[in-house]
C-alpha cells in the first residue's frame, strides 16, 4: 500500500518509474516529484506504470496537473505501460484523448 | 425479511487509511465471489468515496472518523460510506460532475471532480444522503451481466 518512485534523470529526457498505489495516501509524494520534472522546456518526461496496480481519482488529478504543467513548459509528457485497470480509468474518465498514453506493452491499442 | 450479514468499521479520516479500507473490501467481495474487475470497481469506488471523507476532514482540520458498512447480501454487496463530521458541499461536488469533455482546453481541465463520476460509472447503484453529514450508500450486484470491460481471458484469481 504505498508507491515507489525511481527517477532515471537525463539531459533530454527523464523517466520516472512507478510501482504500487497511486491514491490519495501516495498521491502527494508523487506530485512532489513529478510537477519539477515537467518544468524542464523541451525535456521529454517518460512515466512507466507498468507497476502500478491500483489508481484512483487522486491518481488521474496528478496526471492532469502535470499535464497543464508540461504544456506551458513545452516538455512533452507520456505515459507507459498502464495495465489494464489503470487504461480503463483514463478511457472512463475521457482523458485518454488529451494524454499520450501507450500502452502497447499490455497489447492495448490506445 | 431478506437476511444479511452486516459489517461495520470505523477508521481515522487519514488518507494512511484508505489502503487498509481497500483491502477490507476487496476481501469481502472476494468471499462473496466477486469476479477480479468487479472486485477492482468496488475497491476504487470506495476508495472514492472515503477519499471526499478523507480531503473533507483535511480540510477542516478536524480528525473526524469514517464509518464503513457493508451490507453481504446473497445477490449483492451494499457498502454505505458515512461521514460524521461536517458535510462536504455536495452542490460543488455535483457541478463537477462528469468526464472530460473534448472541447475543454487543456488549461481549463479540472483535477478533481472525477470521484463521484467513477463510482456512479462503476457502481449498480448509487444514493448519496446529505442530512446529517454525508452518507454514499453504493450498491454492487454479483455475477453482473451487464457492460463488461474486459474479455474472459483476465484470471479471477485473488
Amino acid at each position: 500500500m504505498n508507491l515507489k518512485i525511481q527517477i532515471e534523470d537525463g539531459n533530454s529526457k527523464s523517466i520516472v518509474r512507478l510501482s504500487g498505489e497511486i491514491d490519495v495516501y501516495t498521491a502527494p509524494k508523487l506530485k512532489d516529484a513529478l510537477l519539477p520534472l515537467t518544468k524542464r522546456q523541451g525535456t521529454i518526461l517518460e512515466v512507466d506504470l507498468e507497476l502500478v496496480n491500483y489508481m484512483d481519482s487522486t491518481g488521474l488529478g496528478v496526471f492532469v496537473n502535470a499535464l497543464k504543467l508540461s504544456k506551458e513548459n513545452r516538455c512533452n509528457l507520456i505515459l507507459v505501460n498502464l495495465q489494464d485497470t489503470v487504461l480503463r480509468l483514463f478511457q472512463i474518465t475521457g482523458l485518454h484523448e488529451i494524454m499520450d498514453l501507450n500502452s502497447t506493452i499490455r497489447g492495448v491499442e490506445e | 425479511m431478506e437476511s444479511f450479514d452486516f459489517i461495520e468499521m470505523k477508521f481515522p479520516a487519514k488518507p494512511e487509511y484508505v489502503g487498509v479500507i481497500r483491502l477490507s473490501t476487496s476481501g469481502i467481495a472476494s468471499r462473496m465471489g466477486f469476479t477480479y474487475e468487479d472486485i477492482e470497481d468496488l475497491k476504487i469506488s470506495i476508495s472514492e468515496a472515503v477519499t471526499n471523507v478523507v480531503n473533507h476532514a483535511y480540510e477542516d482540520k478536524d480528525n473526524g472518523e469514517v464509518t464503513i458498512g457493508f451490507g453481504v447480501y446473497e445477490d449483492r454487496l451494499e457498502v454505505m460510506v458515512a461521514d460524521h463530521g461536517g458535510s462536504f458541499n455536495l452542490n460543488e461536488v455535483k457541478t463537477k460532475f462528469g468526464p472530460y469533455d473534448s472541447d475543454e482546453s487543456v488549461e481549463n481541465l479540472r483535477e478533481g471532480g472525477f470521484g463521484l463520476f467513477l463510482i456512479n460509472t462503476l457502481m449498480d447503484k448509487v444514493e448519496i444522503n446529505n442530512n446529517s453529514g454525508v452518507i454514499v450508500l453504493m450498491t454492487k450486484y454479483l455475477e453482473n451481466l451487464g457492460v463488461e470491460f474486459y474479455d474472459d481471458q483476465v484470471s479471477t484469481g485473488q
